[in-house]
């Protein structure tokens, strides 16, 4: 079965195999999946390593994302550019970091980076808000959504600065053992 | 440094004031690799204006070395802090954007150095490093406190060839598990992979000008061949995994909470393949090839799969039809002993089947042990968190979206349930405020008081029934005994498993009406109180059925094989426990929607109750390990009837059933139904076959151990004879003596048990008061930063 592929030399499925959390098989299955998104930019071939990306649009279409209300965020996350394309290895990145088998740090570094909604390194209050109305689809009132907000930042922010810092965040998680199934996507 | 500090600082430029804050920083107020991306950021933003419109949000890496990280970080900063702070100078900001913490996790050179002592402390704590090179790892940032910051491009280098140098040290299990958990791109990755292991496709050539000798290159082979047989056997494991596609269906539309019940679904499979496995090969299917002399009298009737008995009787199905002699025993049937055996024979390899029986089943039931308690204990690891009763609300907020829901519906009603979750923890807030006054603190208390005692009454009234009912029974079957009408008696059996199976089937729905009456407080507490009691009710039940088992072989003639008969009990109680099964799926799901849409005209939907369910495939575990050793099959049963289990519920629940409204947390739950599988279901199973092996008299004309007193005894005689046969075995025979027969060896194995639970328990506590010290450490450090960034905002602010 391994041997007859053509799309990736045995030397870059080793290299997927030890760098990601997926085997042989799924990064083959997640090829065919980046493929059928743009049949005509992505290339079956990728032993020369193609630089080919594809733009934010066409991967929060994907079904698995379609319906998340943090899909550009989680997008944005793994992207190099600003406009939120991924190529293949961002891809993998992406579904590796949400597989089942990640560990907690690792999803706790980019689910802070999905939250941090206006990248300064900080969930401050603004970002709790958005956070919050993504969640709920704007029902709480304000007055809710800002009572929520304090009672978070008190709970979680242990240096007193008024807002969550990367340690507070993954304090919090530590806390929390459902993380490490809510945070998971099954591709 | 929780004092404050006096502030003497000349107002000089900002390299001297960076170098001024050098000393106090070298002992571990700031994370050491940080110290150098301090100076070399604060060194070049010197070179270049601070560009405070720049909003772009940038992406995930730093790829462009020179420019852009100061840039970067304090653009980031701009907007935020000119909000909270406009009053500061741009000096003050342009240090602020610099710290460390706006920089973890942002910027490569501060990923690549946090893994390079990550890695470092690693190897350090697998080999102990030499002397010369413990000043390298430990602190990089020391060494070069010459500030040449000629280039951050060359800083980084330098940094990344570190990690290399050091992933290379490392052994290759370890390097891989450190290569995928760093928060680097891929690409950054395969690199680090390639440079530190020189996988080019061509072996490896060491550093040293030694050749390659035949050792470590055998060595090589082997390490790689050993990783791509494990690579093989992982993608395997994925073939082999059924149902992944259903599971992401049901998960994509219902959520974790009940994709766990099909999860637990899938462990108990695996389990009972692996009991059956076990037997088939040490027990089955030797038996299958020596079938025994006397053929089967009874003929196969439509019955028999409903009854287990008749036809089955005589079968490889229960523990009557094997054999209680050496199979294969070229020497079984001579007169004499061993010594007039015939060396010309061909070799035979003799099989002592009640040896084999008794330890398959022992060893079995000890690895099933192992696996639970460590499946219990790896779970337990994951959910128990030393203080996780407080900050509820934030793990609310960042938890509960389940990223695995992907229809558009579901994630609808997600959003409502998040919604009023909320809600009903502010309000829960604000009510806990105020307590309550005595009189409804009485009024809880008799409810709970009436509510719990109404419940044990129901057991104990249908434990008596039980009880009677079954007396009734067998002496009704013992006088048709004498009658001809052979299936009206068979068909009579079924009567006890029935009425169990609907005791099982109603009781629960009684517990609901009565929990909903009784109201508590939170939902999570409700569904507690629901297992505890349903487990009552089941544990009962069968610890009844036991002993009406084992004080029955008193009462019947010396005919019957009463092994035979509690196996076909056993295989009884699972079929109808299957049947009820699918009766409550079509009432409680399929006919509800029906009367709920037809009928009452509502949009709702039943739910899928996750802990009945989940109680119910305790149960039936619990029937089949009590069952294996009286029919070894009965794991093959229990195997179909799982299989075609899942995808009857799952069927069920696409059509019927809608998104549960209530929260359940997954991870938990998932803890407390291993644990229950683990301590009444599992323990009571061994309890009983331990019971049975040591202190019950087998049946004198069936089964393996017909001739011997207690089935223990068969393993002593073997020993016994082991000794006899090979005088140097004599250690073994004594270990057996002293230590297994000894009950003194237990209690001493007991007392260090205890012992170790107790200090285990000491530590706990104790770790649970330096959380609560370094909490109030890092309040004051906090407080610290605060004070530390108004003062510099005064001395730039001039």
């Amino acid at each position: 079965m391994g041997n007859k592929q053509t799309i990736f030399t045995d030397e870059q499925l080793d290299a997927y195999q030890d760098c990601t959390f997926f085997t042989r098989k799924e990064i083959l299955r997640l090829h065919g999946r980046y493929h059928e998104l743009a049949p005509n930019m992505v290339p079956m071939d990728y032993t020369k390593n193609p630089d080919v990306k594809l733009p934010m649009q066409l991967i929060v279409n994907m079904p698995e994302l379609k319906e998340n209300p943090f899909r550009e965020r989680i997008v944005h996350s793994f992207s190099d550019d600003d406009e939120g394309s991924l190529s293949f290895n961002d891809f993998v990145d992406m579904f590796s970091v949400l597989s089942e088998t990640a560990p907690r740090e690792l999803k706790a570094i980019y689910a802070f980076k999905v939250y941090d909604f206006n990248t300064d390194n900080f969930i401050c209050k603004s970002d709790l808000e958005k956070t919050l109305n993504n969640l709920t689809k704007e029902e709480l009132t304000e007055e809710e959504v800002s009572l929520v907000c304090e009672k978070v930042i008190d709970e979680a922010d242990m240096d007193g600065d008024g807002k969550l810092g990367f340690s507070d965040f993954e304090n919090m998680i530590s806390k929390a053992p459902d993380f490490l199934s809510t945070f998971h996507i099954r591709i | 440094m929780s004092h404050t500090v006096a502030f003497t600082f000349p107002a000089t430029e900002n390299r001297e004031a960076a170098s001024q804050d050098i000393s106090p920083y070298d002992e571990g107020a700031v994370h050491d690799s940080f110290h150098q991306l301090i100076e070399e950021q604060s060194w070049l933003a010197e070179q270049e204006e601070v560009e405070m419109q720049n909003l772009a949000p940038r992406g995930r890496e730093n790829l462009a070395y020179t420019v852009s990280p100061p840039r970067r970080t304090e653009a980031w900063e701009a907007p935020g802090q000119m909000a909270e702070h406009p009053d500061f100078s741009s000096a003050t900001l342009r240090i602020l954007a610099s710290m460390p913490s706006r920089t973890i996790g942002r910027s490569r050179g501060a990923v690549i150095s946090q893994y390079c002592n990550r890695t470092a402390r690693l190897r350090r704590k697998s080999t102990r490093a030499p002397l010369q090179e413990v000043s390298r790892s430990a602190r990089p940032s020391i060494r070069q406190l010459d500030l040449d910051l000629d280039s951050g491009h060359e800083e980084e280098d330098n940094k990344r060839s570190l990690l290399v140098k050091e992933l290379r040290s490392l052994p290759a299990s370890q390097r891989i598990s450190m290569l995928r958990t760093m928060p680097l791109s891929l690409g950054e990755k395969c690199k680090l992979r390639q440079e530190s292991s020189g996988y080019s496709g061509t072996l490896m050539k060491p550093k040293t000008r030694a050749p390659l000798s035949h050792c470590s290159r055998l060595k090589y082979h082997i390490i790689i061949g050993f990783r791509n047989l494990w690579y093989s056997l992982l993608s395997l494991r994925h073939t082999l995994q059924p149902w992944h596609y259903s599971l992401k269906q049901i998960s994509g539309r219902f959520g974790s909470s009940i994709l766990s019940y099909f999860l637990f679904l899938k462990t108990l499979l695996m389990f009972n393949l692996f009991l059956f496995l076990l037997l088939l090969v040490f027990v089955v299917a030797v038996q299958a090839a020596y079938p025994p002399t006397t053929p089967n009298s009874k003929a196969f009737t439509g019955l028999e799969p409903l009854t287990g008995a008749g036809y089955f009787n005589h079968t490889l199905m229960y523990y009557g039809y094997y054999s209680n002699f050496t199979l294969n025993d070229p020497c079984a049937f001579s007169p004499n002993s061993s010594t007039t055996c015939r060396q010309g024979r061909p070799v035979h390899l003799p099989y002592n089947m009640p040896l084999a029986y008794v330890l398959a089943t022992g060893v079995s039931f000890f690895v099933t042990c192992l696996l639970l308690v460590y499946s219990m204990s790896h779970s337990f690891g994951e959910s128990y968190r030393v203080d996780s009763a407080s900050g509820d609300l934030a793990i609310k907020v960042f938890c509960a979206w389940d990223y695995k829901v992907i229809q558009k519906r579901s994630v609808r009603l997600q959003s409502e349930n998040i919604c009023t979750h909320l809600k009903e923890c502010l309000a829960e807030r604000q009510s806990r405020s105020r307590p309550l006054n005595l009189c409804k603190r009485l009024q809880r208390l008799a409810i709970l008081l009436i509510a719990w005692t109404l419940s044990l009454g129901i057991v104990l009234g249908c434990v008596l029934g039980v009880h009677y009912f079954s007396i009734y029974i067998y002496q009704v079957h013992h006088e048709k005994l004498l009658t001809s009408n052979y299936m009206r008696k068979e068909a009579l059996l079924l009567a006890l498993p029935l009425l169990v199976s609907l005791i099982n089937l109603l009781i629960p729905y009684i517990y609901n009406l009565l929990a909903a009456w009784e109201k508590q407080e939170s939902p999570v507490l409700e569904v507690y109180v629901a297992i505890c009691r349903n487990l009552i009710l089941k544990m009962v039940i069968l610890g009844l059925l036991c002993y009406h088992w084992l004080s029955r072989k008193e009462t019947t003639s010396e005919m019957e094989c009463w092994e035979n008969f509690v196996g076909q009990e056993l295989y009884r109680l699972v079929v109808m426990d299957f049947i009820f099964c699918l009766l409550d799926t079509f009432f409680a799901e399929l006919m509800w929607r029906v009367i709920l849409e037809k009928k009452l005209q509502s949009k709702r939907r039943p739910e899928f109750d996750i802990a009945r369910n989940v109680l119910e495939l305790i149960y039936g575990q619990t029937l089949t390990w009590l069952g294996v050793f009286f029919a070894p099959l009965l794991p093959v049963v229990q195997i179909f009837k799982l299989l075609l289990l899942f995808y009857i519920k799952k069927t069920s629940l696409m059509r019927n059933c809608q998104s549960p409204s209530k929260p359940w947390r997954a991870s938990h739950m998932s803890t407390i139904f291993i644990t229950l599988l683990c301590f009444p279901s599992f323990l009571g199973a061994s309890i009983f076959l331990s019971y049975t092996i040591w202190a019950v008299k087998p049946s004198k004309i069936c089964g393996p151990f017909r001739d011997h007193e207690t089935i223990y005894e068969s393993g002593k005689t073997w020993v016994l004879k082991l000794e006899k046969s090979n005088p140097n075995l004599t250690w073994f025979t004594w270990i057996h003596q002293h230590l297994i027969q000894n009950s003194f060896f237990l209690f001493l194995i007991a007392g260090i048990l205890l012992a170790v639970i107790y200090l285990n328990f000491q530590v706990v506590k104790g770790q649970r008061k330096i959380i609560t010290l370094l909490k109030e450490q890092i309040a004051n450090e906090g407080e610290d930063k605060m004070f530390l960034i108004q003062k510099l905002h005064t001395i730039y602010g001039k």
